[in-house]
């Protein structure tokens, strides 16, 4: 992309710097902090850390939503998906990490396949023993999948709520799919009881500490990439494209090019935090792709404030801290307390918990814009063409 | 400045709390994770509120080791990751010393690494595929050899000659399937008289199902179907039965998946006569059966509420780990697991079960018919205990694994014929 | 054998039950004259007893002893046979425990029973007891179908044209010796068109594939069976194709099966597609509020699923409220459920929505929230379990076409439901003056109130009509599938698929969309599977939704995109 020499200042603006030192401090105190003596007052458990790797990965994910949501308009339902097809990749690596040490001790075939009597691996895992493969497959199925249906659907400008409602038909056939055992990804169980990742072991908490400050060096690369991109010429089409995408076209954009990278941009973000997030949980199976998933990913960012990236981070944190506080604290009643969030955040903080916060933002003055359907009868007349 | 301060506040809180464990040294704590919302909300909340009950009465006998018991109750809300984040919080914070809890086999595979890196104990008390057998676990729900097998075997003496083994595409039901194919074909049953169906969960149109159903039980032999439907699917799928006329005396259906409670659900007038296949019914004559739902129904308050399988095998569990904690003289998991073996309590039938060394436990095997109350009646029932297998005979890639956690073989998947115990996490 | 009088049950045992002929009529005459003499006195009595030691061998817990009860009960000809057989079948007998005495149950008072002796009918032994002192008398499923074999050879002298069916289909394919003979002198008697038939049917069953019969004999059963669609008819003509040596009766025998094949398959084409319009009766049911909430009026209603689980739980309070009259429940809950969904519509609309409008994605966040309340308010209100609303007996049962195609009545139901909702929302909206408010407000909100309609108030009843109706598809699930608290959830993507596929804002791209998406995956199924039929589908919208953007029925003009 084309980045315009005094654009860095854009990059790097203050709010990013902020949220970098945050993210820095986070990624380095924690482990350390983990690392103490569990006697020391500041120790910080295991527990803990893997709990804010979780978070860490699912606030690249809202980040990637943001970035097509917040900055081109785009509201996708469907965005988990992506998230489950990163993971799906990772959790095949894992699997085929595990080698003979499942409980059948077969030197080729996972568990889930010797007792469902499958005779040979299915040609689609071959190759996932192999890192890189798997690397190239976490960034390279989710994105090609987006590049796919975008192209269909912005090549037909399909836009709106339609646009949202066949992202979410996408994820739940997709759920639907990775359901069927006969698919051959461990069907409503998936993909679980890894053991270890290039060569080390799961389990030990170095590894843990590992994986966690990966997560967040991907939350950190993954929001610079975001700003590089919208702080660039096409970011601010895709703005354009945003708030009149018919009158972007006629000045001669070329606006299905701009949707489709920042779309398939996207979808890579949300694979590669999905591929993070599974060897941390634990576990990849098909209701990650439940379109409940998908809006539930929507309403963090919307929580956090649309189009400024980091509102999504703190949408996406908050959120989850919230359910996991309130499923221990109240386990019978945690949906009420949610849900009034969720109302209240609405009704009086309309652009997000950080809209309290972000006076000096300029670029998001119209972050409440209505896109999914703003009034453009010059793109409506264009489909009937 | 501000966002700064919000984001530090957040990690501060996060690490605040997952730090500061309320310990209350005076109390053994037993982890209870139960969904307590969301899809599997139905069936768990019962088994939640039968642990409080089972504490609560140890409670008032007296505790046990002297201290009282504390029941930690968390909602893993039927999301498979929120099950191991939730297991370990329960271990690692809030530091129980049992946990009794799952529904769904997703959530036990998804909780099972972490009972086996954090050495604690997990009682799973639904019916399951089995093909498992782990260190940290303790099934207490029924193996296929404890529930689908027996219950083939009855239909086959009443003569069933055909066969429709319908079931949710998941693990559970393709895997008794598979051993139920199996066994039929062994049996001589020939493929052609063998129909097997897969719906996705909660699938709730059974019309063209069913009339298939139909129209394979008209070919003149006496047909049955074998339901491994799992929960929600299971209203309509009656509903349909009943609407398009299938009688069980013509087509009885036995289910592995609906119990008591499930009926409670359902207007069962029309489904009088068709089978489930259980350890336990609510309609046992036994004394401590008796009181069991009595005391189930002092503590819900609510005199219809029905007692079920599941609830019978928490309550064997719980009384198993209070027996092996009584032995041990301690609650360290480590010692507990390996004193539960070998520990006998009574169950609500009549008899004893007993924790056997692959970690199953034994229980009678019951056939009842649904009747127009919502009960089942017993009609047949092994003549005794039914050991729970943990890798079946039917299934080529288990039938030479064994199970025995005992002290020289230590192991849950031991190969007789390669000699070679694999996979272990601990 | 229960016609009235004297000599019919006496008459019947030695000879089965004999026509109008006057040589039968003499001879049985006779037959009674000689019982009366001689036998009454000994068999007469032995019969009493088998009748009475098979009432004692009911009160045993061993299903064979049970069954000899029966079997004993069944050839006894006692005149109250038939009352024991019914009473056994429809699980009504019952064992006091303390006194061994077999007894039924009359009514209930508070939590206690009263209970009566069997066969006093004066009500002097009436007692009350609690419920665990009785035992129910125990039958199975090999007990109950001989217990409706034992009654169906009963029932076919009875006066009911319909009862004297079910007897021969019942008994169909299952003949003994005894049962043939009864059968073909039921034959010559028989006047009902229908059931002759059906006898027909049943004895050419029989003579295809015995031993007994002669090829004559045999040529007219394959005749008699090509033309039923009996299943049995079916099973023995293949049965006979396989056995057969005789060439001639060979070929003759298969040319019935693939006569009656094709008629199945006809038979199997209006079936699925009858299954696909109730299919699509449902998602239009559900979806059809939505297309107002949403179509209409913008708002990404998440909660959409919730209120029709709010219409199902309604049903299920009204049930409760009077537990006698199901039928009238279920009408009743029609209104109710409309109130009450409507009443929550509004309420969400005035609490929350109106100050959203503009900011239409926000409804999608705040409809989420309140969707989770909702679920969670069902929980803690009614119990996380499934909550049991009743069929009525009006909604039960099947209508048959012919033996292998056959409607259930509630979907039927459910389709003119479904078609009449359509109709009165369809009318509602174009011909009252709300509607064309509602209309106003949606094509163009300033216009609209610059011309004097109160939009507010107009915002405020859309959502509520929408929000009714979706209580009333609530109604309609009630009969069909669970109430709990995770009803909404199974409808909610389904309802936006249809309402998206149809065309936003179009009420009858709602109807075709809905009904076209339930009969194509009813279609699927039998080849592709429950799960492979909705993926194809789905993959069909989004491809769909390629070639035409809009849907089905795009709107036109500068409402178009609002």
């Amino acid at each position: 992309m084309t980045t315009h020499p005094q654009m860095y200042e854009g990059i790097f603006n203050k709010s990013t710097i902020r949220f970098l030192a945050v993210l820095i401090v986070v990624a380095l105190a924690v482990p350390l902090l983990n690392a103490l003596d569990s006697s020391n007052p500041l120790h910080v458990t295991t527990y803990t850390m893997t709990l804010m790797g979780k978070y860490l990965c699912y606030a690249l994910l809202a980040v990637a939503v943001d970035l097509v949501w917040g900055y081109l308009g785009i509201l996708s339902l469907g965005h988990a998906a992506f998230f489950a097809l990163g993971g799906y990749a990772m959790g095949m690596y894992l699997m085929r990490q595990i080698g003979d040490r499942g409980v059948y001790g077969d030197p080729l075939l996972p568990d889930f396949m010797v007792f469902l009597n499958w005779q040979e691996l299915p040609w689609f895992w071959h190759g996932f023993d192999q890192f890189w493969f798997a690397a190239l497959m976490i960034v390279l199925v989710p994105g090609l999948l987006a590049f796919v249906f975008g192209w269909l659907a912005f090549r037909s400008r399909v836009t709106g709520v339609y646009l949202s409602i066949i992202t979410q038909a996408l994820t739940y056939a997709l759920l639907l799919a990775f359901f069927r055992n006969e698919m051959g990804f461990g069907g409503n169980n998936g993909l679980t009881d890894f053991k270890d990742i290039l060569g080390f072991d799961l389990q030990s908490d170095a590894t843990r500490m590992a994986l966690y400050v990966a997560s967040a060096v991907a939350l950190g690369l993954g929001y610079i990439a975001c700003r590089m991109i919208v702080t660039s010429r096409l970011g601010r089409v895709a703005v354009a494209i945003r708030d009149a995408e018919a009158r972007t076209r006629f000045i001669g954009y070329k606006v299905e090019n701009v949707k489709l990278f920042i779309f398939v941009v996207s979808a890579v973000l949300a694979g590669v935090a999905g591929a993070l997030y599974v060897p941390q949980v634990g576990i990849i199976n098909p209701s990650e792709f439940s379109p409940l998933n998908s809006i539930e990913l929507v309403v963090w960012v919307a929580l956090g404030g649309r189009a400024t990236l980091y509102g999504a981070v703190v949408g996406a944190v908050a959120v989850n801290y919230a359910k996991t506080y309130l499923t221990a604290a109240m386990p019978e009643i945690w949906l009420f307390s949610l849900g009034a969030m969720f109302v209240l955040v609405t009704l009086f903080l309309p652009k997000g918990v950080m809209g309290i916060l972000q006076r000096e933002r300029p670029d998001n003055d119209d972050s409440d814009g209505n896109n999914l359907d703003n009034g453009n009868d010059l793109d409506n007349s264009g489909v009937k063409a | 400045m501000n966002l700064k301060k919000l984001m530090l506040a957040a990690a501060i809180a996060g690490s605040m709390s997952a730090g500061s464990v309320m310990a209350d040294e005076d109390t053994i704590k037993v982890g209870v994770l139960h969904s307590l919302s969301g899809t599997m909300a139905i069936s768990e909340t019962t088994l939640k509120d039968t642990m409080l009950m089972l504490i609560d009465e140890q409670n008032k006998k007296g505790g046990l080791l002297g201290k009282k018991l504390e029941a930690v109750v968390v909602d893993p809300a039927s999301n498979w990751p929120l099950f191991a984040e939730k297991a370990r919080e329960l271990i690692e914070k809030k530091d129980v010393d049992a946990v009794f809890g799952c529904w769904t086999s997703v959530s036990r595979k998804s909780v099972l690494p972490v009972f086996e890196e954090l050495d604690s104990l997990l009682f799973y008390p639904v019916q399951y595929e089995g093909e498992e057998s782990s260190k940290n676990v303790f099934y207490t729900g029924a193996a296929p050899n404890q529930q689908a097998i027996p219950a083939v075997d009855y239909l086959m003496d009443q003569g069933v000659k055909r066969w429709v083994l319908a079931g949710t595409d998941y693990v559970y039901p393709r895997t008794t399937n598979k051993i139920l194919e199996a066994y039929l074909k062994a049996k001589g049953v020939p493929e052609s008289d063998i129909m097997i169906n897969y719906t996705p969960f909660g699938h709730s149109d059974w019309q063209s199902i069913v009339s298939d159903i139909k129209k394979f039980g008209s070919k003149g032999k006496k047909t049955a179907v074998v339901s491994t439907i799992n929960g929600d699917a299971n209203v309509p799928f009656y509903k349909e039965l009943g609407n398009q006329g299938i009688s069980a005396d013509e087509i009885p259906v036995v289910a592995f998946s609906v119990g008591e409670e499930e009926l409670s659900g359902i207007d069962t007038k029309p489904l009088v006569g068709h089978l489930a296949a259980w350890n336990y019914f609510m309609s046992v004559e036994s004394d401590v059966n008796d009181e069991f739902i009595e005391a189930w129904h002092a503590f819900i308050k609510d005199e219809d509420r029905v007692t079920n399988d599941p609830m019978e095998a928490h309550y064997i569990g719980f009384n198993m780990w209070v027996e092996a904690v009584k032995k041990a003289g301690t609650t360290d998991p480590s010692v507990v697991g390996d004193a539960l073996i070998g520990v006998a309590v009574p169950n609500l039938t009549g008899g004893y079960s007993a924790m056997m060394p692959n970690h199953h436990i034994t229980k009678p095997v019951l056939i009842g018919e649904i009747q127009d109350d919502g009960q089942f009646e017993t009609v047949w029932k092994t003549s005794g205990l039914v050991p729970g297998d943990a890798w079946s005979d039917f299934l080529p890639g288990s039938k030479d694994l064994i199970s025995d956690w005992r002290a020289p073989l230590s192991c849950g998947n031991y190969n007789v014929k390669t000699s070679k115990c694999s996979g272990q996490n601990y | 054998m229960c016609t009235p009088g004297l000599m019919a049950p006496k008459g019947a045992i030695l000879f089965p039950f004999s026509g109008s002929g006057g040589l039968q009529m003499l001879l049985r005459v006779l037959w009674v004259s000689l019982l009366l003499l001689s036998a009454v006195a000994t068999t007469g009595f032995a019969r009493a007893d088998s009748f009475e030691q098979g009432l004692e061998q009911l009160k045993s817990k061993d299903f064979s002893h049970i069954e000899q009860g029966i079997a004993a009960i069944a050839s006894s000809q006692h005149a109250n046979t038939e009352l024991v057989l019914n009473l056994l079948l429809n699980g009504e007998l019952y064992r006091l425990k303390k006194t061994d005495e077999l007894v039924v149950v009359q009514g209930k008072q508070d939590k206690k029973l009263i209970i009566v002796n069997l066969f006093d009918d004066s009500g002097e032994s009436a007692q009350t007891v609690s419920k665990r002192k009785i035992k129910k008398v125990r039958i199975n499923n090999s007990i109950r179908a001989s217990l409706k074999a034992a009654l169906a050879s009963l029932k076919l002298s009875s006066p009911d044209v319909e009862q004297r069916q079910q007897a021969v289909s019942q008994l169909m394919g299952k003949l003994t010796p005894e049962l043939y003979q009864t059968l073909s002198q039921r034959l010559d008697i028989e006047r009902d068109n229908s059931v002759q038939e059906l006898i027909e049917v049943a004895l050419a069953v029989t003579d295809l594939n015995s031993t007994d019969s002669d090829s004559a004999e045999q040529q007219t059963a394959v005749a008699t069976l090509s033309d039923s669609l009996q299943p049995a008819a079916r099973n023995a003509l293949a049965q006979f194709v396989e056995t057969t040596d005789d060439a001639i009766l060979k070929s003759q025998a298969s040319k019935g099966l693939r006569s009656i094949d094709e008629k199945r398959k006809w038979a199997g084409h209006a079936e699925t597609l009858f299954f696909g319009l109730s299919l699509g009766s449902v998602l239009v049911l559900a979806a059809i509020g939505l297309a107002i909430t949403f179509g209409v009026m913008g708002v990404i209603n998440m909660a959409h699923g919730e209120l029709i689980m709010l219409g199902a739980y309604t049903t299920y309070v009204v049930q409760l409220l009077m537990p006698d009259n199901i039928a009238l429940s279920i009408l009743v809950s029609i209104p109710a459920a409309f109130l009450v969904s409507a009443f929550v519509g509004i309420l969400i609309e005035r609490g929350v929505i109106r100050f959203l409008y503009g900011r239409p994605l926000e409804t999608l966040l705040a409809t989420f929230g309140i969707s989770l309340i909702l679920q969670q308010a069902v929980r803690s209100i009614f119990s996380p379990l499934n909550r049991s609303v009743a069929t009525p007996e009006f909604m039960s049962g099947v209508i048959e076409i012919n033996p292998v195609l056959s409607l259930t009545l509630n979907r039927l139901y459910i389709i003119a439901f479904c078609l009449i909702v359509f109709a009165l929302l369809f009318m509602l909206l174009r011909y009252t003056r709300l509607g064309i408010e509602v209309r106003a407000v949606a094509q163009n909100r300033a216009m609209a109130r610059a011309m004097g309609v109160r939009s507010e108030w107009v915002d405020a009843m859309t959502f509520g009509l929408g929000s009714g109706i979706a209580g009333v598809a609530g109604v309609a699930l009630s009969q069909l599938t669970n109430v709990g608290p995770n009803l909404g959830q199974a409808y909610i993507i389904d309802s936006f698929m249809v309402v998206v596929f149809g065309g936003v804002g179009n009420l009858w791209g709602t109807l075709v969309a809905g009904l076209s998406l339930g009969v194509a995956n009813k279609i699927m199924e039998p080849w592709a599977g429950a799960v492979l039929a909705k993926i194809l589908v789905l993959v069909f919208i989004i491809l769909f939704i390629q070639k035409r953007p809009r849907g089905l029925f795009p709107q036109k003009g500068r409402s178009a995109e609002g």
